[in-house]
């Protein structure tokens, strides 16, 4: 399961995931952060059975986190199925299947790449 | 058993248009046709299947439209006009307009363009219209604006310079950035590969020689039918580089065969979907019509260098392509394709459909197409200089070991803002300006040059055209680079004042 932290103002410079891994003993892996001065967004990889542990022990430390269930949707009347998102994908979410792209959203960390990439405009990520 | 007496199947073109009308024709698309030609042979294929179809989807840049407006009142000679603000050329006649597909728009750049506005005819979308005009004793009016759907133009023609190319290099990309292309997005360090082309499908792949398709062919073209009218631009058959110029009623086109696209921070396009229906005359046809994506080879192509003449890296098949995974310097790279092998299939069974039915008659062209064709450089005759001739030679290096006093001193004798920093033997390894010096003075931290350095600093090599300079300046908003030689040592530096010198020279 992924989650989407968003790090406020002010908290960007505490160890936060140190400090929450070492709580929860979860074996996070972080895919995705882009930080600056005052504020961050990590998208986190964690175990199921560790997802609810980890989800309020960030809570806990003033950090928004937010379950990504379909971080990337298709317009299916845009999609020609080209397949122009499938080798540019970091995480192999699009795929081929007797030449239909699928999509397994699951593996998404929003970095954005097929939102460009895409010639048709067809893809959108869901922010939250 | 002796075998029967071995004669050459043939059948008449006038024959399959016969079985067409009375509903007896066998069809097959070019996907199924390999299998079965191994399976009877090229006779046993001649004499079972009647017509070959085929089909591609893909983007088609080199396309456009012919839009007649019909006459205003009072009338106007349009010189200019702005289809939804994406500009016509309108040098030709009165109300006669070509729209390009990869024309951008003036309000939405390239998100919104030619492409964009012929999907939106085809979809049943109205357009706005301005058009402005010189003002002549015939046409007196100046300027114009109105909205019009597709029924409104008298004719609306597209004819498009070079389509369905036979095959198409397969890109990647070598350098440190990622490069935004009309092959997509390329990953740095050969990140991925993609290709476009429908491979077993493509209708020139699968008569490469023009035994059928010539001048008059009759065609697919996104939905309606249209026509060859003859070799496209660029058409290179010798290289197996073929393409077609095609033309078609945009009237009877459907928006599941034309769509606009965009590629990011390159521009609009147009995918097309073109199928082009082949009788099996002879055994020559058979046998051409059974190619398999194993058959038909491409090279994959280095886009990191921005040249003319790319470096080719290795020769490999659409199999290869579509397999989704190559080897290029022993590693495994991603490929995925531009063009929608998906949508080229639906091409090639719409059309199978409509031949089966007898709403698709093949034509006998008027003449073949040829067989020589051309895609040479550009003649350059105002040869632009390259890096070296330009740079300046004296450059100072440092090593990342001396200290932030020392790279000040330097920096104001010296003539340059920047010092390359170089390792012991030469090669460079990051860069230092005097904005990093300041920097480093003013948080009052670190002596040595190596900590407060540029690591990633771009470079060019002495025999790279002057526009590469300047185009890597303006991405990176940068204003001087080492240059390189082949071992990535040290021996120029350029910088934007070389490149205005050189503009204001030109004037």
């Amino acid at each position: 399961m992924k989650l989407m932290l968003h790090v406020a103002p002010g908290i960007v410079r505490y160890p936060l995931i140190a400090s929450v891994i070492l709580e929860t003993n979860a074996l996070v892996n972080i895919e995705r952060a882009s930080i600056d001065a005052v504020s961050g967004e990590i998208v986190l990889e964690v175990p199921s059975e560790k997802c609810l542990e980890v989800k309020e022990a960030f809570e806990r430390r003033g950090v928004k986190v937010v379950p990504l269930e379909i971080p990337v949707i298709r317009d299916e009347n845009e999609c020609v199925h080209c397949g122009a998102c499938v080798s540019i994908c970091p995480t192999g979410t699009f795929r081929f299947e007797d030449w239909r792209v699928v999509a397994d959203s699951g593996k998404c960390i929003q970095c954005g790449a097929c939102i460009t990439g895409c010639p048709q405009r067809a893809l959108k990520l869901v922010l939250k | 058993m002796p075998t029967p007496e071995k004669f050459v199947q043939e059948k008449s073109l006038a024959e399959i248009n016969e079985r067409i009308r009375d509903g007896s024709v066998r069809v097959v698309t070019a996907e199924e046709m390999p299998d079965l030609v191994d399976e009877l042979g090229p006779a046993g294929a001649v004499r079972e299947v009647d017509v070959v179809t085929t089909g591609t989807f893909g983007a088609m840049c080199s396309s456009g439209v012919f839009l007649n407006l019909g006459h205003s009142d009072p009338p106007i000679k349009i010189s200019k006009a702005l289809l939804n603000k994406v500009e016509a050329y309108g040098g030709i006649a009165a109300v006669d307009l070509f729209l390009g597909a990869t024309q951008p728009s003036e309000d939405r750049g390239i998100e919104y363009g030619g492409a964009h506005v012929m999907e939106d005819l085809i979809s049943g979308k109205q357009i706005e219209v301005d058009a402005f005009g010189a003002g002549t004793d015939c046409y007196p009016q100046t300027e114009l604006e109105t909205s019009l759907r597709l029924e409104d133009f008298n004719q609306a023609i597209m004819v498009n310079p070079r389509n369905a190319y036979q095959r198409y290099n397969a890109a990647t990309n070598s350098a440190d950035q990622t490069m935004y292309t009309y092959m997509g997005t390329l990953l740095p360090r050969f990140g991925n590969i993609h290709y476009s082309g429908s491979g077993v499908l493509s209708p020139l792949s699968n008569d490469p020689n023009f035994d059928y398709i010539g001048i008059g062919t009759r065609i697919f073209l996104a939905g309606a039918q249209g026509y060859v009218m003859g070799a496209g631009t660029q058409h290179n058959p010798q290289n197996n580089f073929s393409t077609l110029m095609v033309t078609g009623d945009m009237k009877k086109m459907n928006n599941r065969f034309l769509r606009a696209a965009t590629f990011h921070k390159y521009g609009p396009s147009l995918y097309l979907g073109i199928g082009i229906p082949i009788p099996i005359l002879n055994e020559k046809l058979a046998r051409s019509t059974a190619v398999r994506d194993r058959d038909i080879t491409v090279p994959v192509v280095d886009y990191g260098i921005a040249r003319r003449d790319r470096p080719s890296l290795k020769m490999v098949s659409y199999e290869d392509l579509k397999s989704g995974m190559i080897e290029i310097n022993g590693k495994e790279v991603s490929t995925s394709s531009l063009s929608s092998f998906h949508v080229a299939r639906d091409v090639a069974l719409t059309l199978k459909q409509q031949v089966e039915k007898g709403e698709f008659l093949l034509s006998s062209a008027v003449e073949p197409l040829s067989r020589v064709g051309s895609s040479r450089p550009m003649k350059q005759t105002k040869e632009s200089p390259n890096v070296g001739d330009v740079m300046s030679r004296d450059v100072v290096t440092v090593h990342e070991d001396i200290g932030v006093e020392e790279a000040a001193r330097l920096i104001v004798s010296g003539s340059f803002d920047h010092l390359p920093v170089i390792s012991r033997d030469g090669r460079l390894m990051g860069i230092i300006t005097a904005w990093d010096i300041s920097k480093a003075v003013a948080g009052g931290k670190s002596s040595r040059i190596g900590d407060i350095m540029t690591r990633r600093v771009y470079s060019v090599k002495a025999d790279e055209p002057i526009e590469l300079a300047a185009r890597t300046f303006d991405t990176h908003s940068i204003s001087a680079m080492p240059v390189v030689d082949r071992d990535n040592k040290v021996i120029g530096m350029i910088t934007s004042n070389h490149l205005s010198r050189l503009f204001a020279r030109r004037r």
